[in-house]
């Protein structure tokens, strides 16, 4: 009876009652409810396939499968993109960046566009060689980022175990929904009925038992279709399929398996997991288990927050960075942003990180551990600066540079004092820090700046900070 | 709904908000010379406007003994104006 009580105290005492009787029946029904072995079923959506089935003027459906994070953003922004135009439904459409910032490359391409051989990352100018009549949309981030959040929405009257995967894709394990809506496939049906009508975009949705799975059955087919890839049928829908369909084999492991002999998800499972750990290290094991389909990892609950390891900021810049100064200039710039936003996570960090990528897209990483924790920007900067003069001879400009603090501690843990005295003089750079976060919060970020970001106007206009864009999370959740 | 084209205006609505916090469309301002009132409040949804574009909240209300769409989207209101 025990129960049965609490779940009316949930209802009595929350007017949003869907989640709590979500919650009341997963702890205490669920068990009675669900058939033994059936009783982990997980859905993944995409709604990059809308961008096709608009295309060809059909409503879509969700699918549910791995793709990687850039993919799906692009394709999800030019479905919105199509749905609030309708004029351009039948027309090629490329989302891309702008040219002037030097982003301008194809962000998405919609399915008309497709055909002519417009592929994600081209320069617009490739783009259009293809395609001389492509309507080339600048992003709008804000209406992407508002039809993902009424997307979630959606999901969350269907359960509270959402595990968002980039704007486009997430993870619902909805076993504890099953006696409330139904099977999961009914379930599916009807999330894929509502984002049709009330986001007018379609997805794709995979049901499986594991969220590796549910990537591979939304990639089955689309882009309307709703695939089940469970115990009973894993073989024969998986097994066949190209390795490369897997999450974490991108072109370089897909080389290194195909030189192994080992070219479908089959062959990868069949292959002994000490030959594939000692050929490709701690992630041939991992990749073992995305193969055989027994991804143990769970779907992480709505109101989970990831631990924040490390906070780092980077920039193509609007121009080639060509001399030192325009390096400084630069670094100044990111490591107000990154010690900014460590204070806002009352963090200091014990590691600063520098990343350079040259006009040849070649990039190298080098760190270097401090003496003390700091969040101090001028502190970061200076030995940012310091990597840099270490390890760049100028042989190419630099094309993009970011800086990173990692390692993070507590910001009030205690630090062991410098006997040479500078920690005061630290502290004095974190409250004036501190001082230029208010004055910015205020009234804006140009209403302070170094005299160094005045020297350039055209670098010295960037706001790392509020110009920042969240990716996906990795997978392991790096 | 014919099938005459079709466009998507943004018009001035006057609304009522009640003790609840409901909001009841009252009045549609579709331009200078013709100012709908709303009869009744049919329906009320999240949807898509497949039209003209367009995602937000959609009230079926009567006006002048017909039916017809009006939009909420983030805080501007819009009909499928017949062009």
């Amino acid at each position: 009876m025990s129960f049965l009580l609490t779940i009316i105290r949930l209802m009595m005492k929350n007017k949003n009652g869907s989640t709590r009787i979500g919650e009341a029946v997963f702890y205490y029904l669920y068990p009675l409810c669900i058939p033994p072995g059936n009783h982990y079923h997980l859905y993944f959506i995409n709604i990059r396939s809308i961008i096709r089935v608009f295309a060809n003027d059909r409503p879509g459906v969700m699918t549910w499968h791995a793709i990687s994070s850039t993919l799906i953003l692009t394709a999800f922004y030019a479905s919105v993109e199509m749905q609030r135009r309708p004029e351009l439904r039948d027309k090629p459409v490329a989302v891309c960046g702008s040219q002037e910032d030097r982003h301008g490359i194809v962000l998405t391409a919609n399915y008309v566009a497709k055909p002519f051989g417009v592929k994600t990352g081209m320069t617009i100018w490739q783009a259009k060689q293809c395609c001389p009549n492509l309507v080339i949309l600048p992003p709008d981030m804000r209406q992407y980022i508002r039809i993902s959040k009424l997307a979630r929405e959606i999901y969350e009257d269907y359960t509270d175990q959402i595990e968002p995967f980039g704007l486009d894709e997430s993870w619902l394990d909805v076993t504890g929904s099953v006696g409330l809506f139904g099977s999961p496939m009914a379930m599916a049906k009807e999330i894929s009925n509502r984002i049709k009508f009330e986001l007018g975009i379609t997805a794709s949705i995979g049901v499986a038992d594991n969220k590796i799975t549910a990537k591979l059955g939304s990639d089955y087919r689309k882009p309307d279709a709703i695939t089940r890839i469970e115990a009973d049928n894993y073989r024969e829908i998986a097994y066949p399929l190209p390795v490369q369909d897997l999450l974490y084999v991108g072109p370089a492991t897909e080389r290194k398996l195909n030189g192994l002999g080992i070219y479908t998800i089959g062959q990868l499972a069949q292959c002994p997991v000490n030959y594939l750990t000692y050929k490709l290290g701690k992630m041939g094991a991992v990749l073992h288990t995305f193969a055989t389909g027994k991804d143990p990892s769970p779907v992480k609950r709505t109101d989970y927050a990831a631990t924040v390891k490390s906070v780092g900021n980077s920039a193509t810049t609007p121009r080639d960075l060509v001399c030192d100064e325009d390096v400084h200039l630069m670094l100044y710039l990111l490591a107000e942003s990154v010690a900014s936003r460590m204070r806002d996570l009352a963090a200091r960090c014990m590691v600063v990180e520098l990343y350079v990528r040259d006009t040849h897209l070649v990039s190298f990483t080098r760190r270097r551990k401090l003496a003390v924790p700091t969040c101090s920007s001028a502190e970061i900067a200076h030995t940012a600066f310091e990597l840099f003069r270490a390890n760049y001879r100028w042989s190419r400009p630099i094309r993009s540079i970011g800086v990173r603090g990692a390692e993070l501690v507590e910001a009030d843990a205690g630090v062991q004092t410098s006997l040479l005295g500078d920690d005061a003089k630290r502290e004095k750079w974190e409250r004036i820090d501190a001082a230029m976060d208010h004055l910015r919060q205020r009234y804006g970020y140009m209403s302070i700046r170094r005299a160094v970001t005045c020297a350039d106007p055209e670098l010295g206009r960037i706001d790392p900070r509020d110009d920042h864009t969240v990716h996906p999370v990795g997978y392991f959740g790096g | 709904m014919n099938e005459a084209k079709r466009e998507k205006r943004y018009v001035p609505v006057v609304v009522r908000f009640d003790a609840e916090g409901q909001l009841r469309p009252l009045t549609i301002e579709f331009d200078e010379e013709h100012k709908y009132a709303v009869d009744r409040v049919l329906d009320i949804c999240h949807a898509a406007c497949q039209t003209v574009g367009g995602v937000g909240v959609r009230y079926t209300v009567r006006v002048q003994g017909q039916e017809r769409y009006l939009w909420l989207e983030k805080s501007r209101w819009f009909v499928e104006a017949i062009t």
